[in-house]
């Protein structure tokens, strides 16, 4: 396993990457006599894209819920920010700045997609109840303002044509879009994808890893994702996390993992005793 | 003019204007189920107990005076002051927040994810231990209740109708009150879901608890927020039943009315409720007035419920619900 200094490293394509944001010890979690994730330790740094990959059932998800706090672990630590996070609720997360997506796709179904986008500010509107009631003064500004947040991102995701579409209306390849912006209006510190290629054709697939490139190269954001399809994960990630039953074995570079033994094992479907 | 169409006219007046009423009740029942599922078998009730709180306080009634009474000997009633019209509404505002947060707090909040039979029950229970409490912080005799809006007929449409038709209409200035306050009331609330942060987030919790989550909405603030809109909506609906016929425990069957609104209208839409309300209102005030002579009459009691049915088989949805598609 390659050893890291503190402040960070820079990757091969020459980017430089900053400290640990999160950090995840030995956390382990079950449901009831099913381990799903059993002792497992590594950490996401400022400005990367991190991977978690690893066969069906791994456990990627889970880790997933645990970072976003859809779960809470039975053991183990999770650290952001140099603190440790005591258990949380999702929406507290979510108020820290850890935004994410699902695999099979929560949007507000009835909402505009401009709507939908708009609800990823709310954690940054802070006018009072009153305020909102009567709709004056802070409410007003903070709606234009988030307003025009929003158009930013909707022009960065080339989504302008169907902004006022009610969601339920879209196709998929639109509404993982729509939910990655969701996400990334929140200006997260950390954006987590899960599986954001799933169910996708190579031509979207194209466009979403172009995306998520741009995401981390234009506003300097952290990416953790989980894929399925190691192909693409290679491609797009800075270090990768590969989970198999619940454990974690290996982790490194794309190099790193992919000449890694018991990765090649996982993939190519080697029998465990 | 014939005679008849004249009366039928003045008759589907007085039926909006009842519709009007019972949309605002429905109301109560659609801002609730929108947003958490769960059909509020309480609202008459939260009406009633509005209605009563908001009379106990104008005449400076002593909440649980009996119950203080019995324990400590005394002989209370009144505070001997009484609280002006506007105070004491926004005081009672208070109270059914103060309401909504109990019931977020001590009920559902324990009952999340449970199966929506359970959070019906609940709502069964929480309507008995309310009508108690309403019976024991401000007793059970019937309250007349006055905030100061105009009674009786209306002279203007009075005397207009009789230049034109040489009869005058009977609308009261009452019913004519409620249907502008409830306009007002509806406007106000679309567009507080629509264009303001808590609204939103209602809208989002509405439509998707996991992802409203994910974008750091807690559905405990959430409920609270339509728990109390749904209270100060009942408060409405209490001050405009209770002005006409006094607040009395009748009030709080005026639910029963909104379940066939609710079912023309949907469950799930603001503008249904409104619709569906008028649709009865009119549609029972016509029906008694064309049909019920010839079958004995006292046809109210059970028209708006056949009308549902009637809809029930060709729009299970409602009129503006949301459409039911399965997916297979």
């Amino acid at each position: 396993m390659n050893e890291m200094s503190p402040a960070g490293y820079t990757t091969a394509d020459g980017r430089e990457i900053g400290g640990v944001v999160m950090e995840m010890r030995n956390i382990t979690l079950r449901f009831g006599g099913v381990v799903a994730i059993k002792d497992i330790s590594f950490d996401i740094r400022e400005g990367e894209i991190r991977a978690i990959i690893g066969p069906n059932g791994a456990g990627k998800s889970s880790m997933l819920n645990v970072i976003s706090g859809f779960y809470n672990p039975q053991e183990g630590e999770v650290w952001y920010r140099g603190k440790r996070r005591p258990a949380m609720r999702p929406y507290q997360v979510a108020r820290q700045g850890i935004a994410r997506t699902f695999q099979n796709i929560a949007l507000f179904d009835g909402m505009s997609v401009l709507d939908n986008i708009m609800t990823g500010r709310l954690n940054h509107m802070t006018s009072s109840f009153l305020d909102q009631t009567l709709w004056w003064g802070k409410a007003q500004r903070e709606e234009v303002e988030n307003r025009e947040k929003a158009e930013e991102v909707i022009d960065f995701l080339e989504i302008q044509n169907i902004r006022k579409t009610p969601v339920g209306r879209l196709p998929y390849g639109l509404k993982k879009r729509v939910e990655l912006a969701r996400a990334l209006v929140a200006e997260p510190s950390i954006l987590l994808l899960d599986e954001p290629m799933a169910g996708m054709n190579v031509e979207e697939k194209e466009d979403m890893s172009r995306f998520i490139l741009d995401v981390n190269d234009e506003f300097g954001t952290t990416i953790a994702l989980i894929e399925h399809d190691m192909g693409v994960v290679m491609d797009l990630s800075d270090r990768v996390v590969v989970m198999d039953y619940g454990k974690k074995i290996g982790d490194g570079t794309p190099d790193e993992v992919r000449n890694n033994p018991d990765v090649i094992d996982a993939y190519l479907g080697v029998s465990h005793d | 003019m014939p005679e008849q169409l004249i009366f039928a006219m003045e008759v589907t007046l007085n039926g909006l204007m009842t519709g009007v009423m019972y949309a605002l009740v429905a109301l109560g029942f659609v801002l609730i189920f929108k947003a958490s599922g769960i059909f509020n078998y309480a609202q008459g009730v939260m009406a009633l107990f509005a209605a009563m709180t908001l009379v106990g306080i104008q005449d400076g009634r002593v909440p649980f005076g009996h119950l203080i009474n019995e324990i400590l000997g005394t002989d209370i009633h009144y505070f001997g002051w009484e609280v002006p019209a506007l105070i004491a509404i926004l005081l009672t505002v208070g109270v059914m927040i103060l309401f909504a947060l109990f019931v977020q707090k001590v009920i559902f909040k324990h009952l999340v994810g449970q199966e929506p039979i359970i959070l019906f029950m609940a709502t069964i229970g929480l309507a008995y231990f309310l009508e108690g409490v309403s019976d024991l912080m401000w007793g059970s005799e019937i309250r007349n209740l006055d905030v100061g809006l105009p009674q009786g007929i209306n002279d203007a449409i009075d005397q207009a109708t009789f230049n034109i038709f040489g009869y005058g209409f009977f609308i009261d200035n009452l019913d004519i009150w409620a249907a502008v306050i409830a306009a007002v009331l509806v406007a106000g609330l679309i567009a507080y879901s629509q264009y303001t942060k808590n609204g939103r987030a209602m809208r989002a919790v509405a439509d998707d608890h996991q992802a409203a989550l994910s974008v750091g909405i807690s559905l405990n603030y959430v409920w609270i927020l339509v728990w109390s809109l749904a209270g100060i909506v009942a408060l409405v609906a209490g001050i405009m039943w209770g002005s006409k016929s006094g607040v009395q425990f009748s009030l709080s069957l005026i639910a029963l009315k909104a379940l066939p609104v609710l079912m023309l209208g949907g469950f799930t839409s603001i503008p249904g409720a409104i619709v569906g309300g008028l649709i009865i209102g009119v549609g029972e005030a016509l029906f008694e007035f064309a049909i019920g002579p010839m079958i004995g009459g006292a046809t109210e009691n059970w028209f708006a419920y056949v009308l549902a049915l009637v809809f029930l088989v060709f729009r299970p949805q409602g009129l503006f619900g949301e459409k039911i598609i399965e997916r297979v």
